[in-house]
């Protein structure tokens, strides 16, 4: 099965920040998330972590949400990918 | 629309007059709303609020009153417990003369016990919690400070904890965080609105087409 973390998280991303469909799909990478978006507050991003949860069936301990994950996409979806691996 | 109040019973004795929209012609079917908790309530209030102009078109009453110590109330917050929300509700409902219940999210952990009720994406007590804590972990790891979720739970626990800029209390905490909705509400999940939660925006939002969705849905539970 063809791994769709990636196009599960620019779902997430485009609900929590209300986005155009198709706006996610323009992200990379380095594409700035926590820090650059000001809407993304740590509410929000505490709300993308839940979500993060439901969808991709993980679970996210505290300890393990730190800066350099949430700043860019490609952190978010390197972090995603790992947890869903196991 | 009109703004309006009711008789709020106090947990010392007496009440105090609380805050409510209302859309009320006297009409058969009289639909009390009880409103989203917390931040989710400023995200889902004009949702709300679409959806009772809607109803209204569809012929049916709809009354949004405050949770004391949220919106408008003069309550403190603090002094709050869950139970007197439920209270809180039962009187509203009594007062405006509802038929049925609704709740938003966290709002149908409080809906009126003796109302046929309805949950729109229902959501436990824990849950709201736990994502509250984990927005002031994050938003203390931004300023430099680490604080474990096990250390705010203790302090929420024994003293009351802020969460998100929400002062609750010991009591409201503990009675607070083992709820979750009842099992005989009819459930409207998400998926029946055809796209995603407006309490989900980082900032608030609006969206005609759900409004429309849910209102048409209560239009037909309703009326059956």
């Amino acid at each position: 099965m063809p791994d769709n973390t990636d196009l599960l998280l620019r779902r997430i991303l485009t609900d929590v920040l209300g986005l155009k469909p198709g706006q996610a799909d323009q992200f990379d990478e380095q594409t700035g998330l926590f820090g650059h978006l000001p809407e993304l507050d740590s509410m929000a991003v505490a709300g993308l972590l839940t979500e993060l949860e439901d969808r991709l069936d993980i679970v996210i301990d505290d300890d393990e949400i730190e800066g350099e994950m949430l700043e860019t996409y490609g952190g978010l979806l390197a972090f995603a990918e790992a947890k869903r691996a196991g | 629309m009109i703004p309006t109040s009711w008789p709020c019973p106090l947990p010392g004795g007496g009440t105090c007059e609380e805050a409510a929209l209302q859309f009320d012609e006297a009409r058969p079917v009289r639909l009390l709303i009880v409103p989203a908790l917390f931040d989710e309530a400023n995200r889902l209030r004009r949702f709300a609020v679409e959806l009772m102009r809607r109803l209204d078109r569809l012929g049916i009453d709809s009354f949004l009153p405050d949770l004391p110590g949220c919106t408008e109330s003069l309550q403190p917050l603090d002094m709050q417990d869950p139970t007197d929300w439920l209270d809180a509700m039962a009187a509203a409902a009594l007062h405006f003369g509802a038929t049925h219940a609704m709740g938003v999210r966290g709002g149908c952990l409080l809906t009126p016990n003796r109302l046929p009720a309805l949950h729109y994406a229902p959501v436990k007590g824990a849950s709201i919690l736990r994502q509250m804590i984990r927005a002031r972990i994050l938003s203390a790891r931004e300023a430099g400070r680490e604080e474990s979720r096990e250390q705010l739970a203790a302090l929420a626990v024994s003293e009351g904890v802020t969460l998100s800029g929400y002062s609750l209390g010991a009591d409201f905490y503990r009675h607070f965080e083992p709820m979750i909705p009842a099992r005989d509400a009819l459930v409207i999940v998400q998926e029946q609105l055809g796209a995603s939660g407006l309490w989900l925006r980082a900032e608030p939002g609006e969206d005609a087409a759900q409004a429309e969705a849910l209102a048409v849905i209560l239009h037909r539970e309703l009326s059956a």
